[in-house]
């Protein structure tokens, strides 16, 4: 396989795909290389490659194949590969995490202990079968030439605030994922609403405000930089951060009642080929050199010497954090009727959005 | 065997490595069954409290059951899967049927539950799996019905906690094992040390000192202390009995052989053979005194050996009066003397050695012919408390003042005589004092003198 660049498979918005395929793949290290890596991921590849870069060089020999997914088409052909027993990905990192577990619980993955592994958090780490290697928040995002200092929303309450006067000129401007169409919108919009009563009041001020449920980190940021929205609601935060580097414009809020934490979650699947080379690419991903790359690539955000100026933080950050554990309690958001009662709850809260089709995140 | 014994000590280990082995043995049981044990009871321990997680969680479920247009909606409340995070490990699986038995939602590996049973085991992805079952019966307009919540978790926790449980118990088991190993050093030493201080003071003690050990002992040890004295007393006993049958031979002896001697000179010297043959005819007589004499002294020394070292037996005293008469009647030559016995009809059996108690009876014989009047009487008589055995004549006896005496060596009436050292009567006091009994010394009338022994009976009880 030569290295095609950037393949985007996601031309049209709403393009049902009958067999789920990749979205972009893109290969790393010598092509004659005499081991070669498959990995899967939801994470866009500009962000990812640094790491991959970094791992092929320091073992030579290596090629590394990465295939981007969305996170639900993911799912689906690691179950699909794991049922019908095809050697397929030799390591698996998505960012809904629940669906990771899912995997993991299922028998779907392998184990892999090292001294890497086992310096993981117990939330970070489940049966030494998934891992989670990044650190991430769940952010608001604002355009700071629209929103002064006084409006910014620095937790929940302040953005219910916001949209409750019937003149407010935030009305039908703040965008959020489409939980139906991005499994980490599910994700983040199931932990909001186990972790606190504002999500009641917060989905009903997005109901009466028509806040906008829409697809795809890029694109609702794309839509606050250029105005379209003025506020973005739990973006995925390594994703503002990068475009935050760019565009001096956009600023990332860590809301203070509470930020989600999300860790990316790893597993190498039970039938993969090179299960050694990929225990090794997951050790170098939690090792010093691995995470420091993945910190420059914003996939892990540290919080303890205060973040980037662009990132506002909460002011009480310990008790503020909350990392989606690696626990069974992932399977419940999972559960078919659980599934369909939040969804049918969010649709009628969103009457008039429709699912966005493929999804990167 | 013997000659080893003799030789030296006979080893038969060292006591405190019986008892550590005994100690080892006890602990390693001991041991065994109390992890036994603590395996069972970490299992059930672990096995149950898993268990209640289970129930609970699908107690849970179970409880958030609706009904929504005659269907049945499930909204698992995520307390439920928390109550199973407890067991960070395991895989979780889950399912709820409705009452024809079809899946509702969960996961379509679990078969429905085809009994009531509240625990059943399975698996799931290749690994064993316990599952707990509640039923909830609905009884709606819209759904009649049981519908059942299974809940699966894998097992891992729950081997984890029991080999925990066994785990901690081990560890104090063995700790207790060495507090107890401890202890036991500490009790063993200081039950020796008891030991030790006997051995010191036997070692201590001059070859002369035959005197009872005098150390303080505890109780356990008190008897060998005891056994110890009696022998050390027996040896003290046997050595002066020695001194004295040194003592009384050269005594008793040197005499009449110096008068043996000088006769002896005097038949060299006899001018004509009638004279030669009156003086052999005194050496004759001396010569069968100095050996009645010498069987005395022997007697003497036998009895007092035997009292200490032969065992006493039953013994018929009667028997032991007729046996003296006969012997007594051998020594004799003529038919001039008679010795009547007087004896009871039913046996009078005591405790005692025949041989010295026969030795005795005829001391007392001959004592009644050397110095009593005929007829002289064996007899043996029931006297309550103790049997008596013994000799009366028709004299004098002896004069009251010397009864006290009588049983001392050489308390003889006036010196030693030719024929008799004068032995009879202590040869007797000895037998008697070797059955634990005395001789006594009475005159029932004018004309009658009893010497007897009385002896203790065996008591009925024992007997």
């Amino acid at each position: 396989m030569k290295p095609i660049g950037l393949l985007l498979a996601m031309m049209l918005a709403g393009a049902a795909v009958a067999q789920p395929a990749p979205e972009a793949v893109k290969s790393y290290g010598p092509d004659d290389a005499g081991r070669r890596l498959l990995v899967r991921g939801t994470t866009d590849i500009a962000r990812f490659e640094t790491v991959m870069d970094l791992f092929a060089s320091r073992r030579g020999d290596t090629r590394i194949d990465y295939e981007q997914w969305g996170s639900n088409d993911l799912f689906e052909v690691t179950v699909a590969d794991c049922r019908e027993g095809v050697e397929a990905a030799d390591m698996v990192i998505s960012s809904a995490v629940d669906l990771q577990f899912k995997l993991a619980n299922d028998g779907c993955a392998r184990a892999h202990r090292s001294a890497a592994t086992a310096r993981l958090p117990q939330v970070a780490n489940w049966r030494d079968e998934v891992f989670g290697i990044t650190r991430e928040l769940a952010v608001i995002v604002y355009n700071r030439r629209l929103i002064d200092d006084a409006e910014v929303p620095r937790s929940r309450f302040d953005l219910i605030d916001l949209l409750r006067p019937d003149d407010s000129r935030f009305r039908g401007r703040v965008a959020t994922y489409d939980i139906e169409a991005s499994g980490l919108g599910y994700l983040f919009a199931f932990a909001d609403a186990q972790q606190a009563t504002t999500f009641g009041s917060l989905i009903e001020a997005f109901g009466r405000s028509g806040a906008v449920a829409t697809c795809c980190s890029a694109e609702i940021i794309d839509g606050v930089a250029d105005g379209t929205y003025l506020i973005a609601y739990n973006v995925l935060g390594s994703y503002a951060l990068a475009r935050a580097e760019r565009n001096p414009d956009i600023v990332a809020v860590a809301p203070d009642d509470y930020t989600l934490v999300l860790a990316r979650a790893a597993l190498i699947p039970r039938l993969a080929a090179e299960p050694d080379l990929a225990g090794a690419f997951l050790d170098f991903l939690l090792s010093e050199a691995g995470r420091s790359a993945l910190r420059s690539a914003q996939l892990i955000v540290s919080t303890e010497e205060g973040g980037p100026e662009y990132l506002r933080l909460p002011d009480t950050a310990e008790t503020s954090f909350r990392p989606i554990a690696l626990t069974p309690s992932l399977l419940v958001g999972l559960d078919r009727h659980k599934r369909r009662d939040f969804i049918a709850l969010w649709r009628s809260t969103f009457p008039n959005e429709g699912g966005a089709g493929v999804t990167p995140e | 065997m013997e000659s080893r014994a003799r030789s030296g000590t006979r080893l038969t280990g060292s006591l405190s490595f019986r008892l550590g082995v005994a100690l080892a043995v006890v602990l390693a049981i001991g041991g065994v069954a109390v992890s036994l044990a603590a395996y069972a009871y970490g299992r059930s321990a672990a096995q149950n409290s898993y268990d209640r997680l289970l129930v609970g969680a699908a107690n849970q479920i179970a409880g958030s059951l609706r009904l929504r247009g005659g269907e049945i909606m499930v909204d698992i409340p995520v307390s439920a899967f928390d109550l199973l995070s407890l067991a960070p490990r395991d895989r979780v699986v889950y399912a709820v049927f409705d009452d024809r038995g079809q899946l509702i939602t969960g996961y379509d590996a679990v078969a429905p539950p085809d009994g009531d049973d509240e625990f059943f085991g399975g698996s799931f992805a290749g690994e064993p799996v316990r599952y707990a079952h509640v039923r909830r019966l609905i009884s709606e307009r819209s759904f009649l019905g049981a519908v059942d919540v299974v809940v699966g978790q894998t097992i891992e926790a729950r081997r984890d906690l029991a080999q925990q449980v066994t785990r901690n118990a081990l560890v104090a088991v063995a700790a207790a094992g060495l507090v107890i190993s401890g202890l036991a050093f500490l009790a063993v030493n200081s039950a020796l040390r008891p030991l030790r201080r006997l051995e010191r003071d036997v070692a201590a003690r001059s070859s002369r000192d035959l005197t009872p050990v005098d150390v303080e002992v505890p109780q356990e040890i008190a008897s060998l202390v005891a056994a110890l004295n009696r022998f050390i007393g027996r040896i003290d006993r046997q050595l002066r009995i020695m001194r004295t049958l040194i003592a009384d031979a050269s005594h008793q002896l040197r005499t009449p052989i110096a008068a043996l001697r000088a006769q002896a000179e005097l038949a060299r010297e006899a001018p004509d053979a009638e004279e030669m043959r009156r003086i052999v005819e005194r050496i004759h007589d001396r010569s069968r005194n100095l050996s009645q004499l010498t069987d005395q002294l022997l007697n003497h020394a036998m009895i007092i050996h035997r009292a200490d070292s032969v065992e006493l037996t039953s013994v018929d005293l009667r028997v032991v009066a007729s046996e003296a008469v006969a012997q007594f009647d051998q020594t004799l030559t003529g038919a001039e003397l008679e010795v009547r016995m007087d004896l009871p009809e039913e046996p009078m059996i005591c405790d005692g050695d025949a041989l010295s108690l026969v030795e005795a009876c005829k001391n007392l014989i001959n004592n009644a012919v050397a110095y009593g009047k005929p007829p002289i009487t064996v007899f043996v008589e029931d006297a309550g408390a103790t049997f008596r055995l013994g000799v009366r004549d028709r004299g004098d006896g002896m004069a009251e003042e010397m009864w006290a005496d009588a049983g001392s060596r050489f308390a003889k009436r006036s010196g030693v005589s030719s024929t008799s050292a004068g032995l009879g009567l202590s040869i007797v006091s000895a037998v008697a004092q070797a059955h634990r009994g005395r001789m006594k010394i009475r005159r029932p009338a004018d004309d009658r003198f009893e010497v007897f022994v009385e002896l203790p009976k065996v008591s009925e009880v024992e007997a």
